[in-house]
Formats: C-alpha cells, structure tokens, sequence
C-alpha cells in the first residue's frame, strides 16, 4: 500500500489524462491501470469550442484528482494555478510544476522550492515535480512537500530512467514517497524506478500514444507491480564472475 | 458594457452576473472557474457578482494532462 499525505492507494500507477485521442479511449485506458491517482490540467475555455468537460468523463468517486500547475514559468502563476484548481473543485492534492523552459520543460528549482513553500502554508498537499536533485529533494520534504516527483526523462520524451543514479539517492535519502515521473517510456522503465525502491510512477505520454493505449495501460499496471514485488522480494547479489547454478560435484563419471 | 472574458472583448448588458455571463456562453457554472480581475469568484458567489464595466474575466476548466 501507498501512503502519500494520509491517504492510501492500492496502485502504485498514477496516469496523466493529457494526449488521449478520445475520451473514451481515456476512460479504457484508466481502467485497464488500475490506477487510482490521475492528473488533470487547467485551461482557459475555449469559448469558440467549449469542448466536454473532463470532470464529467471522470469518476470522481473512483479516481483521486492530482491537478497539475503545467503552463506555470514562476511561482506566482503556479500558486495562481493551483488557487484556480481548488476553486474548480480540484481539492487540496497538488502535483507543482514549474517549467519555464518550453524547449527541455525542465522544472525551475527555486521557483518550486518557493511556491511549495507557500502551498504548503495554503493548506496544499504539495507533490513537486523536480529534476532528480537529492539535495532539492530533501530540502522540499523538509518544508512539507507531500512525496517528491523526480524526472525519469524530460516530459514526454519516453526515454526512460536516465536519472537513474540519482534518482537511487533520492529514494534512500527520502522520508516521503518517490514517485517518479515523466519519460517512462515502456513498462521495463516502470519496472526499473519500482525495483530500485521508487513508490510509485507516474506515466501519461508512454500510454496515450501507444499504438493501444489500454493494452499499453494494462501493461504499465504489471510492471509496476512486478517491479514493486521484485524490490519487497530484495534483488540477488552480482558477482563479477560466473557462478555456476548446477551442483559442480557429482562430474567424475565424466572423465 | 464591455468587458474582456477570455481574451476577448465583449458587448454584455449592464447588471449581468458572473452566473448569467456563464450561461449566456453555454458553459456549466460548476464546471468552471470564474477570476474577476485576478480575484477567483467562489462559486456561490457567481449569482451575486455583478459584472462591471472594462473587467477582465479569466473562465478556466480542467483539461486532460499529465
């Protein structure tokens, strides 16, 4: 089970809701997640083409609401966000993103040190996005963050765990839960993040544009779980040489 | 009276409510999000909250995303 901020989960599989082709496939994909945790974003409406809203496509009753502050390039308009989420109806969970580098999407340190910093006295449940920073990590749960989210991969890449040494030290350094997000690419980078003692991954572009993105859901979902059990089950240890498996006595029949 | 509602200018008859202007866009109140000159209007506060002339309205919804 997943504690983050008092609340459990049985999936240790968050999934974004961006990039679907529909929202029906959506809705299939969740499902097959077995995820409990989603995120969503805010937008402005689009008054030419109010599109339908996602809190209807949603079972609120079924899924823990994340709002993300994605679009945010500084603390002030992430702290506006995440204000406009809780109006909307978001609740008080909150994944900050400060990215104000629309090239790499890489996540501003200071600014979400800072915004978190101010969420957190607003009464939010603050789970940072971050680049994977051991150092940014601990000062974030120092002040009250709710689990930390360490890049995998900048976001949408599917590139997998290339933060992987990092990210090692993130997770025995952290009293909060390591969830590790974006750049997942395929269930074997999900799998990876778990075995090395990640509490849960994050994944939204691997499954959306996969060519079946309920089987690819579905996929996910075994991963993370295989993954998990493999870091409960505690990894064998490595040699530098072989080890022969079968007894090595018992030959002299042989020669 | 015109205000600015999502970037754009618009020609609304004076006294409209927040809640009114809402609906007159086909838009569900409890779907959306209502910031009045960078101030967010709770959402019993819509009815009540008389729009004035030149204010700069932000409607907001949550999207997919991850």
């Amino acid at each position: 089970m997943l504690t983050i901020a008092g609340h459990t989960l049985k999936s240790r599989l968050l999934v974004g809701t961006g990039k679907f082709s529909s929202a029906q496939v959506m809705r299939e994909a969740l499902e097959a997640s077995g995820s409990e945790m989603v995120t969503v974003a805010l937008r402005r409406v689009d008054l030419e083409d109010p599109a339908d809203d996602i809190m209807r496509v949603l079972d609120r009753e079924r899924f823990l609401f994340l709002p993300n502050t994605s679009g945010a390039r500084d603390s002030d308009e992430a702290v506006r966000l995440a204000r406009m989420a809780r109006a909307a109806g978001g609740g008080d969970w909150l994944k900050l993103e400060v990215t104000p580098d629309p090239r790499t999407l890489l996540p501003d340190p200071v600014e979400t040190l800072r915004a978190t910093e101010i969420l957190v006295a607003d009464g939010f449940k603050v789970l940072p996005y971050i680049n994977a920073d051991p150092i940014l990590a601990l000062k974030l749960q120092d002040i009250g963050a709710a689990a930390v989210m360490p890049l995998g991969a900048p976001i949408g890449t599917n590139l997998g765990l290339l933060t992987r040494f990092q990210v090692r030290i993130i997770i025995e350094q952290a009293r909060v839960p390591v969830i590790v997000d974006a750049g997942l690419g395929l269930p074997s980078h999900a799998a990876e993040a778990m075995e090395i003692g990640a509490d849960a991954v994050l994944v939204n572009t691997a499954i959306a544009v996969a060519g079946d993105p309920v089987r690819m859901a579905r996929a996910f979902a075994l991963a993370v779980e295989a993954g998990r059990e493999a870091y409960e089950a505690g990894a064998g240890r490595r040699l530098e040489m072989a080890e022969a498996s079968s007894p090595e006595t018992g030959l002299g029949f042989l020669r | 009276m015109r205000l600015i509602c999502n970037g754009k200018t618009m020609t609304i008859r004076d006294g409209m409510s927040l809640e009114e202007l809402i609906q007159e866009l086909e838009l569900n109140p409890d779907a959306v999000v209502a910031e009045c000159d960078g101030r967010i209007a709770r959402r019993e506060e819509y009815a009540t909250s008389i729009l004035k002339d030149g204010m700069v309205v932000e409607l907001i919804r949550f999207v997919g995303g991850g």
